[in-house]
Order: structure tokens, then C-alpha cells, then sequence
């Protein structure tokens, strides 16, 4: 037959095609993780003189948007309220000049993602979250902090123990601005030793409770104990 | 979108066919160009690669996310769309005519690779001339048709493996070096980039050539068509007024003779067991 002539002539060039492409993909899953260390470091001056904002597609090096929910409030000073309730003496509803008043503490740290992103020496600063527990006075029963988003869906937890180093900030100021819309403002926790994660943007309500409650990705096969390096299953280096 | 069926020219089985010269247009010769198997692969594979492509996108470009949010459910969606992807392929490799349509993807011959290098020659009048001397040697496929098939499928193929090791990797036991995990997301990101410039391509091809449309939409072509872009494969189409032989006119679905047949036939509405 005519087609069977056809078909049976030339080189099988397409399947050669297929098999390099696999093979090419298996080397990048040996060495992508290095490659793209490299390309980090040649992205990050770009980015920082890009005005057009372009170099931002590059999927390298940047920070990355994640809500889980279809859509978040945008609350400014006016009507910005973090609630701080529970197990303490002195519950209280902060605004954002409250926040404002109490001591900054400035943290220069990394943040890096679960999935794998790290964006280097982020100028973090805000209230440490310990200054504002000695502030509403945790009371001995207390055992751990659940934190839930204005956005409606996410919660998140630490022991009182986590809650309590000088590396947990409330952050009000993060990349030399005020914490944008984006990435969580203008409230969000910055835990420096875990996974991003663990970090709550639109910080809504700390509540201090007796016993730990996982939180939204936790309840979804995340670690309850987020430490960098230590946990999910991940050997990244700490921050 | 699912293939659609209808007569190219409404014909009664049994009613004897009227050749047309192609080449002047007469318009009702029509080829067979793809059976049933090879549509509905083309089709569901392009309804995965699109969910993939605009989840993907949800998920890696951050204008794009929060505008949507909701991410674990387009997560989700882009999770099976991905392992979705091969199915089609491997449903219809039980089909002889679509594994000769892979068959003829595969191969190159030797006026592919000159054609190839048509395309790639410096100065628009040298290219110009050397594409039309490389015209006469298309088969069923174009060279570039068979690298865009090749491309997609190989994609398919690393973007399955380095999705599932980001999925499933932390579950494996022992767990999966951090490195790797890193390494796959990198591969994953950068060739979802090379997919939807492959893509974009394709459609842009498409959206150059109406009658292409309709080949892989009907599964049939007019003859004029085939002459004019697939003439090595269209050898015995182009000359539509050799006898034709009420079998192949009647006959079609599985013999593997008729199916991908390149000789004339009026068009009509398929066999159900196409």
C-alpha cells in the first residue's frame, strides 16, 4: 500500500526527540537545583533596576502570590483591627497606630517556601510577637497561639514556646515599605526559622488556647512544626 | 470540544460518486485525513494541555493568582488535567489508525530534513525558493508538524514525571533528596514556558489554515487541499479521476486499508465505527 511505503520509510527522528527531551528533563531534576542558585543570583541585580516590572515573569527568585481564597480585603489604617483573645489578662483590639506605637524590631532574614522558592535577605520589621503577648498578659494555662487570616479561610498555630523567640515578628514593614496588600498587609507574621507557610498574611486574631490546632495546610498534610530544613520532608538550609 | 460530524457532500451510500478535478477547484473531492481515534486524541489532549496550560498559569504567574486566589482548588484542576494528559495517547495506541498516524509522525525522511532547512535559510527570496522546491516532498505530515508532535509529546512525558515527583515526592519512602524536588519544579517552570510558546505556535499555524481546521475537526479534507499542502502524501489524490472502487467508498472505520487511504472519496458522513 501506498501509505504503508510511506510510513515505514525515514528515521524514527520523533521518537528520538521524546527520549531526548526525557533525558534532558532528568538532568534538570539532577541539576535544576543548582542551575537556578545561579540564575538567583544573575536575576536579583535585573530585578532590582527593572522598572517595567517584566523580569518579574521570570519564575526566579521572587516572591509568589498564594491565597487560598478567591478574594481578600483590603484593609488600610482606618479599619484595620487585629484582635488579641483568649487565655489572657488583658484581651484588646489593636489598630494599625497601636502596632505602630509599641517597639519595632528589625529583622534582615530569608524567606523560603515549602515549595521550594527562597527570597534572600528580606528587611523585615514590625512588633516581636512576644512584646505584644507580655502586652495582654498569656496567662500559665496557655500552652500555644491560634492565628486566623481577615481573609476568612486561614488559620495557622504555634506552641507559646515557638511564639515566644526573638526571631517571630508581627510585621508592619517588609521590602523597605509597609507590608503591601499582596503580601499579606498590612499585618502578617514573619516566623524566620520555618517554612512560609507559617508566616499568616492578613493577620486578623491571635487567640492563646491550652493545645495546638493545625492550621489550613496542616490540616492538609503540612508539618504542624514548620522548621526550615527540619520538616516536610525538606533539607534546605535555615535561614 | 468534540469532533464533529457531517457530510463534506451529501451522499447516499450506494449513489455513485462524481470526481471533480481538484485542481480546478470543483471542490466536492474530499480525503479522509483523520479517523475517529486520532480526533478525539487531538481534541482531548488539547482540553487537558489548555486546563494545564491556564491553571499553570494561575499558579505560577502572580498577576494571575491573585486575580483568581483560590488555589488549592485550581491546584487540584491542574493536578488531573496533568494526569489526565496521556490517557488519550494510550486509549487509542489500540486503534490502527491512529498508530499509523504516530507511525507517520515519527519517521522523517530525507525531504523532511530538506525541508527544515528551507525554512531556516537566510534572506526572504532564497527561502522562498528553496520552500518551494521542498514543497513536493510533503507526506501526510509536515517537518514541523512531526517536530511540534514530537515536542508535545516528550513535554508530556517530563512534565508528568516532574509533577508527580513534586506531588508525591516528599510521600516516597525515604523521601525524595530536596535537591531533586528543587530540580523538578525548576524543569516543570521553565518548559511550561517552552509549552505554551509550542502551543501558541500551533494555534497560530491553525488559525493560518481554515481547511486544517476542518480536517481535524471532520476528519476530512478536499482534495485540492491535500494536492496543495500534502502533495507526497495526496499522490493518488490528486489524480481523483482513477476509478473508484465502491469498497474504499463504502467501506470505512477499522480495515486498515480504507481508514488513511489517501485516494479519493466523495465525503459523507462516517461510519460509526470510525
Amino acid at each position: 500500500m501506498f501509505t504503508e511505503k510511506v510510513a515505514s520509510e525515514g528515521t524514527p527522528v520523533g521518537r528520538r526527540i521524546v527520549l531526548g527531551m526525557v533525558a534532558l528533563g532528568a538532568a534538570g531534576i539532577a541539576v535544576g537545583a543548582r542551575v537556578e542558585r545561579v540564575l538567583e543570583r544573575a536575576i536579583d541585580p535585573v530585578r532590582r533596576n527593572d522598572p517595567t516590572g517584566l523580569s518579574d515573569l521570570v519564575p526566579i527568585g521572587n516572591f509568589r502570590y498564594y491565597s487560598v481564597t478567591s478574594s481578600v480585603p483590603r484593609l488600610g489604617p482606618a479599619d484595620y483591627r487585629l484582635r488579641v483573645h483568649g487565655l489572657v489578662d488583658r484581651p484588646r483590639t489593636l489598630t494599625l497606630a497601636d502596632l505602630g506605637a509599641m517597639r519595632q524590631t528589625a529583622l534582615v532574614r530569608d524567606f523560603q517556601c515549602v515549595t521550594g522558592w527562597r527570597v534572600g535577605n528580606v528587611h523585615w520589621s514590625g512588633v516581636l510577637l512576644s512584646d505584644l503577648l507580655a502586652a495582654v498578659g498569656v496567662r500559665p494555662t496557655a500552652r500555644a497561639l491560634t492565628f486566623r487570616s481577615f481573609d476568612g479561610s486561614y488559620t495557622e498555630s504555634l506552641t507559646l514556646d515557638q511564639a515566644t523567640r526573638p526571631d517571630v515578628l508581627v510585621a508592619l514593614r517588609m521590602l523597605d515599605g509597609p507590608v503591601t496588600h499582596d503580601h499579606g498587609g498590612p499585618v502578617r507574621l514573619y516566623i524566620a526559622p520555618m517554612y512560609g507557610y507559617k508566616s499568616i498574611k492578613w493577620l486578623g486574631e491571635i487567640e492563646a488556647v491550652d493545645h495546638v490546632t493545625p492550621g489550613y495546610w496542616e490540616q492538609r498534610g503540612y508539618d504542624v512544626d514548620g522548621w526550615i530544613g527540619r520538616s516536610n520532608g525538606r533539607d534546605d538550609d535555615p535561614v | 470540544m468534540t469532533p464533529s460530524e457531517f457530510p463534506v457532500v451529501p451522499t447516499t451510500p450506494g449513489e455513485p460518486a462524481v470526481p471533480s478535478d481538484p485542481g480546478r477547484g470543483g471542490g466536492s473531492a474530499s480525503v479522509r485525513r483523520f479517523g475517529r481515534a486520532t480526533r478525539l486524541v487531538h481534541w482531548t489532549t488539547a482540553a487537558a494541555m489548555g486546563s494545564c496550560l491556564i491553571t499553570g498559569a494561575v499558579l505560577l504567574l502572580p498577576p494571575l493568582a491573585e486575580l483568581v486566589g483560590r488555589r488549592r482548588l485550581v491546584e487540584t484542576i491542574h493536578l488531573y488535567s496533568g494526569l489526565a494528559l496521556p490517557i488519550p495517547m494510550l486509549v487509542a495506541a489500540g486503534a490502527v489508525s491512529y498508530r499509523r498516524d504516530v507511525r507517520a509522525l515519527n519517521r522523517f525522511t530525507t525531504s523532511d530534513g530538506a525541508w527544515l532547512r528551507a525554512r531556516l535559510r537566510f534572506g526572504a527570496w532564497q527561502r522562498a525558493r528553496a520552500r518551494g522546491a521542498t514543497a513536493g516532498g510533503v507526506g501526510k505530515f509536515n517537518a514541523g508538524q512531526k517536530l511540534y508532535a514530537a515536542f508535545v509529546a516528550g513535554s508530556i512525558l517530563v512534565m508528568l514525571g516532574t509533577g508527580v515527583l513534586m506531588r508525591w515526592g516528599p510521600d516516597l519512602p525515604g523521601g525524595l533528596p530536596d535537591a531533586w524536588r528543587t530540580g523538578s519544579t525548576f524543569v516543570h517552570d521553565l518548559l511550561a514556558y517552552g509549552l505554551f510558546f509550542g502551543v501558541a505556535g500551533h494555534l497560530w499555524m491553525a488559525a493560518h489554515d481554515p481547511i486544517a481546521r476542518v480536517g481535524i475537526r471532520t476528519g476530512t479534507v478536499p482534495a485540492w487541499w491535500a494536492a496543495r499542502e500534502h502533495p507526497a502524501w495526496t499522490t493518488s489524490a490528486a489524480r481523483p479521476h482513477r476509478t473508484l472502487d465502491e469498497d474504499t467508498l463504502l467501506t470505512d472505520g477499522d480495515d486498515p486499508t480504507s481508514e488513511d487511504d489517501p485516494a479519493v472519496r466523495p465525503g459523507r458522513a462516517r461510519s460509526p465505527r470510525g
